[in-house]
């Protein structure tokens, strides 16, 4: 099954990150990366430009609205996902509690839908 | 043996194993249910098979890959996976006590999963491992049938669409999962023992099913000194049960108890458990060290014999390993025993002045149970309102105003 796994995390926090720890969490990351490609649980994975960034779009009476980033006022904002292969859900939290962002923000483990044949 | 009597024995084991070989709940429990109904066809003519969990097993699998071909509402994988390796051989040849066991474990493992909610724990361990109907679960949890039917299709769902796995997971996953599992089982006892709302103080069934776990996971997971501890807790405050509630139904505390009521079966084995679960080495169960302190409480024969200084060490040695406010309460509670209210006074008062607990009505019931035994009887008596405000249990807020009478009339007589 594939899991989902995204990553929630303060992006005010991560931006304030001094340029010295900036740089371990990416080398955490890259490593990380690695160990699951090479795992074979790898499908996807990126990581996200901040909510300022983004849009939210909407269809309303036929007429397409958007708006300025997404409006919920959360703590923890996307910042980036991984798509894996797991064999059920003890293997996809095993995976996602290795991911650097798990220590200071929080993931989310979503089992994807099989494609409909 | 009378056929009712295996199928209540063998019940849980036959779904267990079902769900393992179908790999779905509700498949599994439809099998079952017309695997007993062949049996009570056959067996009263032909005989009872000379292993019944085997044949009921066997002939419940057939059943299901019967209906899954009839029905054709089959997941390509779930046919796949029955049509291979395990069609081929015959169940019984190799359902010997150990598979079941190892089936039975694995069942618990998966309801009591962390991905599923608290409530949902408990409703499919009830429903799943022991076997209680919807209705006894729904009673259980003082909703409608309906809400509890509602709530264990939602959590089987979540079961098959998150992919939780129908396993008992290898170490070092084992030992975290364990303590989820046992606070499951502490939680269907607590449940029973301590009803949270209504006029029931205590539920015997849940008790008993709490119990039956308890066992269950003794015997599938030996020398496991917290899953010991937790049974030898359950056993030594289940035997208090019986005086624990007078026969007006109020709640009797136990320096109270008619301690000739309490069940010595009960007693006599939960002691032995402690005794064993103590004598495992390794990190120190809390579940252990509170059925210490149950211990102490049951073998002092007259109340005056209890082992106080013990307790509040042992206390101790508790909030050494989890310092939760019950058990911050409970060590006052001690320290009252030894030292005296006004020590124990000053330790309430500062777990109160951390916040967290204001609305614990037990905490307000302690803070005049002190001031009580100090003599100042009108704070003690406002203590105890502000415990009646909170409280939510008739027998409780029963006994809370009895002490507040007992004050009045202590302040009348002055």
């Amino acid at each position: 099954m594939q899991y989902l796994l995204l990553i929630y995390s303060n992006e005010a926090e991560t931006a304030a990150l001094s340029p010295k720890d900036r740089e371990s969490m990416m080398a955490e990351y890259t490593e990380f990366t690695k160990s699951i490609i090479q795992g074979g649980q790898f499908k996807a994975g990126d990581r996200l430009k901040p909510v300022s960034a983004a849009s939210t779009v909407r269809i309303r009476n036929g007429k397409v609205l958007t708006t300025d980033g997404p409006f919920a006022e959360t703590r923890e904002q996307l910042g980036g996902y991984y798509l894996v292969e797991a064999k059920n859900v003890d293997e996809a939290i095993a995976i996602a509690a290795r991911i650097p962002g798990a220590r200071y923000g929080s993931i989310e483990v979503r089992p994807v839908w099989p494609p409909q044949t | 043996m009378a056929i009712e009597e295996i199928f209540r024995r063998e019940a849980g084991r036959v779904l267990a194993t079902l769900i393992r070989l179908l790999g779905d709940f509700d498949l599994a429990e439809d099998a079952r249910q017309e695997a007993f109904g062949a049996a009570l066809e056959q067996w009263p003519t032909a005989g009872v098979p000379a292993n019944p969990c085997a044949w009921l097993i066997q002939t419940g699998r057939n059943k299901a890959i019967d209906r899954i071909r009839r029905e054709k509402v089959f997941r390509s994988k779930m046919l796949g996976e029955l049509a291979g390796a395990e069609s081929q051989g015959e169940v019984a040849a190799d359902a010997d006590d150990d598979s079941f066991g190892d089936d039975r474990l694995r069942l618990i493992f998966t309801c009591c999963h962390p991905a599923l909610s608290g409530e949902a724990h408990i409703a499919l361990t009830l429903r799943e491992v022991c076997g209680l109907s919807t209705q006894a679960v729904a009673r259980a949890f003082l909703v409608s049938e309906e809400t509890m039917a509602q709530r264990l299709v939602r959590a089987k769902k979540k079961i098959r669409d998150a992919g939780i796995p129908y396993e008992t997971p290898e170490p070092p996953l084992f030992n975290e999962r364990m303590h989820g599992v046992l606070a499951v089982v502490y939680g269907v006892f607590t449940e029973g023992y301590a009803a949270t709302a209504g006029s029931r103080l205590v539920d015997a069934e849940l008790c008993t099913e709490a119990i039956r776990l308890g066992r269950l996971l003794d015997e599938l997971q030996p020398a496991n000194q917290a899953a010991l501890g937790l049974l030898a807790l359950m056993l030594l405050h289940d035997a208090r049960r019986p005086a624990r509630v007078s026969d007006a139904g109020d709640l009797v505390l136990l320096e109270d108890q008619d301690r000739s009521r309490w069940d010595q079966s009960k007693i006599d084995e939960g002691l032995a458990l402690v005794d064993r679960a103590l004598a495992i080495r390794g990190q120190v169960s809390s579940y252990a060290v509170q059925a210490a302190i149950a211990a102490l409480h049951v073998r002092a024969r007259k109340k005056e014999d209890t082992d106080w200084p013990q307790i509040v060490g042992l206390y101790e040695v508790l909030l050494r390993l989890q310092a939760t406010p019950v058990i911050e309460l409970n060590h006052a509670v001690a320290v009252s025993m030894v030292d005296g209210g006004a020590r124990a006074l000053d330790l309430v008062d500062s777990l109160a002045a951390r916040g967290q607990v204001s609305e614990y009505h037990l905490l307000h019931a302690a803070r005049g149970r002190f001031l009580q035994q100090l003599g100042r009887l009108r704070e003690a008596r406002d203590a105890y309102l502000a415990a009646m405000s909170l409280a939510t249990l008739e027998p409780e807020r029963k006994f809370i105003a009895g002490r507040i009478a007992q004050i009045d009339q202590s302040l009348a007589v002055r």
